[in-house]
Parts: C-alpha cells; structure tokens; sequence
C-alpha cells in the first residue's frame, strides 16, 4: 500500500510542515499571524509577475518576486497604519485583498493559452500530484522538484532559526528590550516576514496559498497552548505539524478526498481536542492573559 | 450592448455592494474587519453541507448552511480568544483556514459524487457576477430590506455597541444579544454576497468603504450613507470593467476601485487624511518657528540691538539657517519686521507687541512655575518654551492675577508690558 509516489509527496507536505512550523511559532507570539496570512495571499502578483518573466513556476524569478511582495506586503501596512493613520485590521484587510485581487487579475489577463499557470493551482495546489516532477540522474531517483526546492528552503530555516534564535526570541517577546541589548528589531521582523514569504511561496503549488496559513498557524498555536517555552514550542510545533500531516495523508488516501485541505482539518481536529482539554481544562488552573498592548 | 442581463448583474451588484459597505460600518468600528475575512471563508463547508443535503444548488440551503457555519466560526473566534492565551489575530486566522479545509474537503467529497461540481468552488472565491439569476437578486433585495430595517430599529443599541460596548452595558443594554444580532446579520450579508462576487471581495467590501467613510464624517449615519453610496459605485464599476475580457472575475476588478477610491480618500480627505494632517502640523510649526524668531529680536532689543543681522540670530539661538530664512521671509509678508539697511531687520511696531506677548508668555511661566509650583530656577526653561505658544489670551489674563501683575522673572529680567 505504501506506493513510492506516496513517500515523495508525504515528504513535501512534511517539508512545508516543517518549515512553516518554525516560522508560525513566531508569528504566533508576535501577534502578527494575520501579517503571515495577508502574505500568503499577496504574494500571488508577485509569483505572476516573475512566472510571466521567468516563465517557470519554481524558478528563481519566482521567489525572488514573492519575497520582494511579501516584504512589500508589510510595508504597505506599515504605511497604512502608521503614516495614513488607517487602523490595524483595517490596514491588513485592504492591502491583502487589494494584493490579492491584482494577481487574480493578472492570471485573467495572461493566463490565455501560453502560460500554465491557473487560479485553482495557485489556490489549491495538489500535493497529489508533487511526484509527478521526478529527479532522475543516470536512471537513479533522487527525489522531485518540489522536494528539490523545499528541503534548502527547509534546511536554511532550520539554521536562521537555531542561528538567530537569540534575535528572534527578544524580538518576539521584548522588542524594546532586544533594542537595549543591540538587536537590530527592524533585520529580524524582516528577516522573518521574508522567509514567510519565501516559504509560502514554495509551499503554493502543493497547498496553496490559503491553506499554507493553516500549516503556519494550527500547529504552533496547538504547541502554545501546551507550553510557553519557545524551545519547547518549537519541539512540539514540530512534533504535531508531523502528526497532522501523516495522519492527514493516510486519511485522504483512505477517503480519496483531497490530501492538503484533509491534513489541515486534522490540524484543526487536534488543536480543538487540545483545547478542550487544556484551556477548558475540565477546572485546573485558568491560563494567564496577557493583555494586549 | 445594454442587455437586461447586464442591467440585472449590475443592479445586483449594486445592492450586494451597498448593503457590504453599510454592515461594514459595524464591522470597522468594532477593528472587526478581519473576522469578515474569516467568516467569508468559514461558509464553505456551509455552501458544501448544503449541496450535499439538498442535493441541488438550492439557494436556500446553500445560505442555510452558510449562515449557520459562518456564525459558528465568530463563536470559535470569539471563544478561543477569551478562553486561551491564543490573541485574536491568531484565533481568526486559524478558524478561517480551519475551517476553509474543511469545506475543502467536503467541497471533494460533493465532486466525487457528482461529477463537474468543482466550479461551483471557483465562482465561491472569485465570483462571477454574471450567473446571477433574478431570483439571486430579489435574494439580495430582500436581505438589504432586513438589514436596513434591523439598523432603523436598533439604531441606538448597534451605535453605542460600535463606539463603547462597556458604556452601552452600563447603560443596561443587552449588549451580548445585539452583538449576536450584528454577527448574524454580517454572516447573512456576506453569505448571499458570495456566491456573486467571491471571498476576495466580500472581505474588502467590508472594510474599504466603511474605511474611506470613516474618513469624511464623524457621525455614524452619514459614514454608512456614504460607505453604500461607495459601494454601488465601486461594484457597478467593477462589474462594467469585468466585462473587458472574456472570463474575467468581478470580484478583483470591484476591488481595484475600492482600493483606488480608498486610497484617494486617506490621501486627500479633508480634516482627517494625510495631506490635511501634514498641512496642520505644518501650520502649527510655522507659527512655533514665528514666535521664536520674533523672541530672538526682543530679546537682541533688550541688549540694546534694536536692528540686527542674521548672524547674530544665530548666535543667540542655534536654529535650522534655511527654517531662518523661511519664517524671516513669512514675517515680512505679514509686516512684522522690516528691513533696515544692509542685510539688517528689526521689528515693526506689530511685530514688537507681538514679540512682548511671547516672551511675557515666556517670562510669566517661569514665574508661575518657581513661585506656584516650587520648580527650581534651572528646571523651567524648558516647559516653558512650549507652553509660550499655547497659552491663550484667557489664560494669561488668570496668570497675571495670580501672580499679581510682577515685573520681572525669576531670573531677574523684565517682563513687557
């Protein structure tokens, strides 16, 4: 039952897992999920532009145009909010929708025939379909194109991570205090707000891009609530992004229903049992609030 | 060219459109734009237990089942949110793909079934203005009535929520129980908007003309008249545009305007955009920069240089040379100082009471300070030197009794009369 094609593609959704993982558990402490999540869309533009330059999906045209969308899509919020005086939501709302809506566009105008490049693949992605770009050199397998792509992706996030933790960690909880210890908050929101936007990226043609912020948010909001610990939460987030995927997986296969949507409803099975069971937490000690702001 | 079936999608359009800005006021008010976000994404599952139950595209289950995913997806928001250490944002974002997979899901469940009903999900993100049928559009007519009608009969309760929910429970509201009532009706507003302009938009026509309206008027029925009258335009434009391609979605192209129109307005609107607010600051340090300058030539005048040169400005107060040479050039125009041989000015008449009042000002608040409030001599020019150019005619006139008329500071200078 266990099929080649299936570990291939198992092994991209658990790179994607992997890699939104790290970055989610920071987005999560920062307050800046919806950042991520109006990246995720906005990018979508940026992937056309480059696609239509470039004229291949997993070039670098491609994450070099989502990057710079990505790192555009937070200034354009900043400007709203802080010069335009615009309120937070508000800000975010607009420029994602606005992002959104000119990448849609653009495939309308351009998609005709000559560029393979379709709203519901931006959207959706297949994951099913990620084997199908075999490595082969010399007759040998070495993986696929998705996987080509995520697992640098994956590896040189997992070093940011461990590299610039100190950064992050000050960052995501005392910026002013990072800043007394001379920590650049500016390089590491960037830093962060970029790798979002590059994973996002390479994660669209196999979850698309509404669906690449449930595997950003779910498990490190799920690892938040067991722990406080960033380590920790990194660990878990990790351990359960695995879980979800591999359970997801088996389970769409099962059903033959469609696999991404299939692992992030998983997500959001384990997180809600979580919940129930930590924060309702059946009379034990209530969670302390942070107050916002 | 004009068909029925044109004036029939834009007329639905229009109302979709306006009934969005108006439910969008509540929604901007309450910085609740982005759980519209995640409702028009959490009515998916909604849209596929519909199908799945009716068997049909029967509208009416469709909206049922939406109606009843997207008010559950406020409640998840709302009680992850308060029972958790999880902040809203990560709340809202987490239900909405949540629960966005999960109509995925579904959504191939139903296209397995039946074959080719994958569209349907296409035309539930992006919209397509043109399937609207005229029972779609009584739909919409309908929905706009209610909603109009619920705003007219809880007009106060919906107000006082938007603004200060705490006040309206002290003033013994039930405020959890229109709250629920605004929910639902945004969840209704936007489950029947979907299926004719998408996820994309509905999210924006929430937030952009209540956003643009808040912009040109404080009170809150103007702001919903204008956010509807903004929204027609925006969706009746955006339906026009869509029709340059074949194919083209109506939804991004609504957008465009929106956020063309939006942009407009935080740039340009009167009092509260961007421009305005620069031109004030602008104003107001104009006339800082004024009063500072005509300090300096009195006080070059107590000294005894009555007609000075521009260096001499410089060395008694360090400023900006090009700011100088700016407000000197204001001043002249507006005949307070003169010039007065080679390269010298000196203060006109006006310009010599003003200059009085300044440093008064200046003088009586230092007095203020070290004989009323104990400061210590050396900690007073400070405050002193902003508070100069606020103090009004009212205030001075009760300074100058308070302290009985004096005749010199603390550091023992003169103060002008």
């Amino acid at each position: 039952m266990w099929h080649l094609n299936d570990i291939l593609n198992l092994t991209t959704a658990l790179l994607i897992a992997w890699s939104c993982s790290l970055l989610g558990v920071f987005l999560v402490l920062r307050k800046m999920v919806m950042v991520g999540d109006a990246i995720s869309h906005s990018v979508l533009p940026g992937i056309v532009i480059a696609y239509l330059v470039g004229s291949q999906t997993q070039s670098g045209f491609v994450m070099i145009g989502a990057a710079v969308f990505g790192v555009l899509t937070t200034i354009i919020i900043d400007f709203l909010y802080r010069k335009l005086k615009l309120q937070e939501d508000a800000s975010i709302g607009l420029t994602f929708t606005w992002l959104f809506a000119l990448g849609v566009l653009l495939i309308s105008f351009f998609a005709n025939g000559n560029v393979d490049l379709d709203q519901e693949c931006v959207l959706f992605g297949e994951l099913g379909l990620t084997f199908l770009d075999k490595i082969i050199i010399n007759g040998r397998l070495y993986g696929t194109k998705s996987i080509a792509t995520l697992l640098p992706a994956f590896l040189f996030v997992l070093v940011f991570v461990i590299r610039g933790f100190k950064g992050f960690q000050l960052n995501s909880f005392q910026s002013e205090f990072g800043l007394t210890k001379g920590i650049n908050a500016g390089f590491w929101h960037f830093a962060l707000m970029g790798m979002v936007s590059v994973v996002t990226v390479l994660s669209f043609e196999s979850v698309g891009a509404i669906l690449v912020v449930g595997f950003l948010v779910v498990p490190p909001a799920t690892a938040y609530l067991l722990s406080n610990n960033l380590k920790k939460m990194h660990l878990l987030s990790l351990l359960i992004g695995t879980f979800n995927v591999v359970t997801g997986y088996l389970l769409a296969l099962e059903f033959n229903v469609s696999i991404s949507p299939t692992i992030i409803t998983i997500s959001g099975l384990v997180f809600f049992l979580t919940f129930l069971v930590k924060t309702l937490n059946f009379g034990k000690i209530k969670p302390i609030k942070t107050p916002v702001k | 060219m004009i068909s029925s079936t044109l004036i029939l999608v834009l007329v639905g359009l229009a109302v979709i459109s306006s009934v969005a800005g108006v439910m969008g006021c509540y929604a901007f008010l309450r910085r609740r734009t982005l759980i519209g976000d995640a409702v028009s994404h959490a009515v998916l599952p909604g849209v596929a237990v519909g199908f799945m139950l009716s068997g049909t595209k029967d509208p009416f289950a469709l909206l049922a089942g939406g109606l009843f995913f997207g008010y559950l997806a406020i409640l998840s928001i709302d009680v992850i949110h308060r029972k958790s250490k999880l902040s809203e944002d990560t709340a809202i974002a987490l239900v909405t793909t949540v629960y966005f997979a999960l109509g995925s899901v579904l959504l191939s469940v139903v296209s397995s079934m039946e074959n080719g009903q994958q569209a349907g999900l296409k035309n539930f993100l992006f919209g397509k203005a043109a399937t609207l049928t005229e029972l779609d559009v009584w739909v919409f007519a309908v929905a706009a009535i209610l909603v109009i009608v619920a705003i007219i009969f809880f007009y106060k309760p919906f107000m006082l929520i938007s603004f200060n929910k705490d006040f309206a429970t002290a003033q013994g509201w039930k405020t959890n129980n229109y709250e629920t009532l605004i929910s639902l009706l945004t969840v209704l507003v936007i489950t029947i908007g979907l299926q004719a302009v998408g996820v994309v938009l509905m999210s924006a026509l929430l937030i952009a003309p209540a956003a643009s309206a808040r912009y040109w008027t404080n009170s809150l029925p103007k702001m919903m008249l204008i956010a509807g009258i903004f929204g027609i335009i925006s969706g009746v434009g955006g339906g026009l545009l869509s029709l340059v391609g074949e194919d083209m979605p109506t939804g991004p192209w609504v957008v465009m305007i929106l956020f063309f129109f939006t942009m407009i307005t935080l740039l340009f609107a009167p009092k509260k955009g961007y421009f305005a607010i620069q031109k004030r600051t602008n104003s107001n340090e104009r006339k800082i920069n004024e009063e500072n300058v005509l300090k300096i030539l009195h006080q070059l005048g107590e000294i005894g240089k009555d007609s000075v040169t521009i260096t001499e400005m410089l060395d008694k107060r360090r400023m900006d040379t090009t700011v100088l040479m700016k407000t000197i050039k204001a001043l002249k125009s507006e005949r307070q100082i003169e010039e007065s041989g080679a390269k010298k000015i000196k203060l006109t008449e006006v310009g010599r009471v003003e200059a009085m009042r300044v440093v008064r000002l200046h003088r009586l608040w230092e007095l203020y300070l070290t004989q009323q409030l104990k400061f210590k001599e050396d900690h007073i020019h400070g405050t002193a030197e902003t508070i100069e150019h606020l103090i009004t005619d009212e205030l001075e006139e009760a300074l100058l009794k308070e302290l009985d008329y004096p005749d010199v500071d603390p550091h023992a200078k003169k103060i002008p009369y």
